[in-house]
């Protein structure tokens, strides 16, 4: 896949349907395909808007056009109050992006999550991200009640118990089962850091297919958990995102560090920034660089870029990095170019399109 | 600080604070002789199985769940959650996480290994995971645990144990 060509199974018949089923797979979202065909993919997370306005999720979306396999939908990250995952996601999938819906178990019960899994997969949803979400106290609602009935691994063993037996977690039977990519998150970065790995393993053993992980800054530390990721062939059963992200200044990289749960910043970025003359550009390079470095790392299987209020620079590192290597993912002009050009029938399994 | 309730239920005592001597800690540092104790107690329990049959395990659940809650109250600020997993948790109780969670630390850790919720208590499960390295059959931190059943809270575990619905 050296050119600049779209594989076939990346374009449904219409952007928002659902791609043909494949053997071994089991969603028809994008997402996987590009994982299964040993692809180094990339994800980016969208920051969801403070509105009712379905065009500011199109805006904001737009960056990523063209430059990511995946696009993830946050679900109230922080604890903060912004538009839902599932709407965001139901909004990219009409224009036939690949959104991957976050789900925190801080908000729902077992009854609303399983609802929510159900209408998203029903909606064109092919990817889920499990998480456990963040304490209320860091948001904007402290004085909101804390759910929590399930965590992310039951959460996880739940939708694949709804996937593959085709079962609510009650036992009821579904009638047409969601398919659904199932992913979960991971921080190497935070203690205790001998479990990390095996905490990998025991998510895999919930369910889990994919993982992506929390920013990552510090290549050592990432490299031994790797190592151990490897040594214990997790990367041959789950696929490894790492997360990673540009940071705009010194003092927002210190900042972050101290607030911001989980985000590890070693004291040797944070002096590189402030020795740097425009601190916005050396946090681009900086990301660029550790993209390189990660594509490197035997076992990782793709990169997750959160550009926080910093969406319109993620093309810009997508295409430094060079981690495409000529491969073009989806990009709405192409969709609308193979819906009105040719009839659905015609976008076979053999079949290369050449973007318009 | 400003509190947040817990997610399980309003919490009566104050977050543990990790500088301070607390006698849950201590339990959790000695995880492989609680070990031990719980795997007499458990015998016990399932050997005086028909005689608490005879009595009626409903009537035995007042006093039982009376006792259970003081001993477990005060070895590992046990919640009453009714469906004990100490021994899969090295001895740390999951229900003093504040955000109950069963499988495993959130990824939220501080670098001192204290809890991103409260600033100042050990992160259960980074004492979980310590404790458990010290068992004999620790291992069992590996085990998926299903998603808690609300139904259960305030119920003895013991009598469960002793009706063996539960290991």
């Amino acid at each position: 896949m050296n050119s600049p060509l779209i594989h076939p199974h990346d374009l449904g018949p219409t952007p928002a349907a659902p791609l043909p089923e494949l053997p071994d797979h089991t969603s028809r979202g994008r997402l996987e395909r590009v994982l299964r065909r040993g692809e180094f993919a990339v994800t980016a997370e969208l920051n969801p808007p403070d509105s009712a306005n379905p065009d500011d999720v199109y805006e904001r979306v737009a960056h990523f056009d063209g430059w990511v396999d995946g696009i993830n939908a946050t679900d109230g990250s922080g604890a903060n109050c912004h538009m839902s995952s599932v709407a965001i996601c139901a909004l990219l999938t009409r224009v036939g992006y690949s959104p991957i819906l976050q789900i925190s178990c801080r908000d729902y019960n077992r009854i609303a999550i399983q609802g929510n899994v159900l209408g998203a997969a029903a909606l064109g949803v092919c990817n889920v991200l499990a998480l456990t979400g963040d304490g209320v106290q860091g948001g904007d609602h402290p004085e909101a009640k804390p759910v929590f009935d399930l965590d992310s691994t039951s959460l996880l063993a739940t939708m694949k118990k709804m996937r593959d037996e085709r079962a609510f977690l009650s036992g009821r039977k579904i009638t047409d089962p969601p398919r659904l990519f199932l992913g979960a998150a991971e921080n190497p970065f935070a203690p205790p850091y001998d479990w990390r790995p095996l905490r990998l393993a025991k998510k895999i053993a919930a369910g889990a297919q994919y993982f992506q992980t929390q920013y990552c800054y510090d290549i050592p530390l990432l490299k031994s958990f790797m190592q151990k990721v490897r040594d214990m062939g997790l990367d041959k059963q789950a696929y490894i995102l790492v997360g990673v992200g540009p940071l705009p200044s010194a003092k927002t990289a210190k900042w972050m560090r101290s607030n911001v749960a989980g985000v590890h910043i070693p004291d040797a970025v944070i002096k590189r920034l402030e020795g740097a003359e425009n601190q916005k550009a050396e946090g681009i390079k900086l990301c660029i660089e550790l993209i390189q470095e990660i594509h490197e790392m035997a076992g990782v299987a793709g990169v997750h870029i959160m550009a926080y209020r910093q969406e319109e620079s993620v093309g810009h590192i997508v295409q430094e990095s060079g981690i495409l290597k000529g491969r073009q993912p989806f990009r709405r002009a192409f969709a609308t170019a193979a819906d009105s050009e040719m009839p659905p029938s015609s976008v076979g399994m053999g079949q290369v399109l050449t973007p318009a | 600080m400003a509190r947040v309730p817990f997610a399980f239920e309003a919490s009566t005592k104050p977050p543990r604070d990790g500088k301070k001597f607390a006698l849950r800690f201590w339990s959790n540092a000695h995880s492989r002789s609680m070990e031990k104790t719980y795997a007499v107690l458990e015998k016990v329990l399932r050997f005086s199985a028909p005689l608490f049959k005879a009595i009626g395990y409903e009537r035995m659940e007042k006093p039982i769940v009376a006792i259970e809650k003081t001993i477990k109250g005060a070895l590992f600020d046990c919640r009453m959650c009714g469906q004990c997993i100490l021994s899969s948790t090295g001895m740390s109780c999951p229900m003093n996480c504040p955000k109950n969670l069963r499988n495993g630390p959130c990824g939220g850790v501080r670098a001192n290994g204290n809890c991103e919720v409260y600033a100042e208590m050990p992160c259960v499960w980074v004492k979980a995971w310590e404790g458990s390295k010290a068992m004999e059959h620790g291992n069992k931190i590996m085990d998926v645990q299903p998603a808690i059943d609300h139904r259960l809270k305030g119920r003895s575990s013991w009598l469960a144990v002793s009706r063996g619905e539960h290991e």
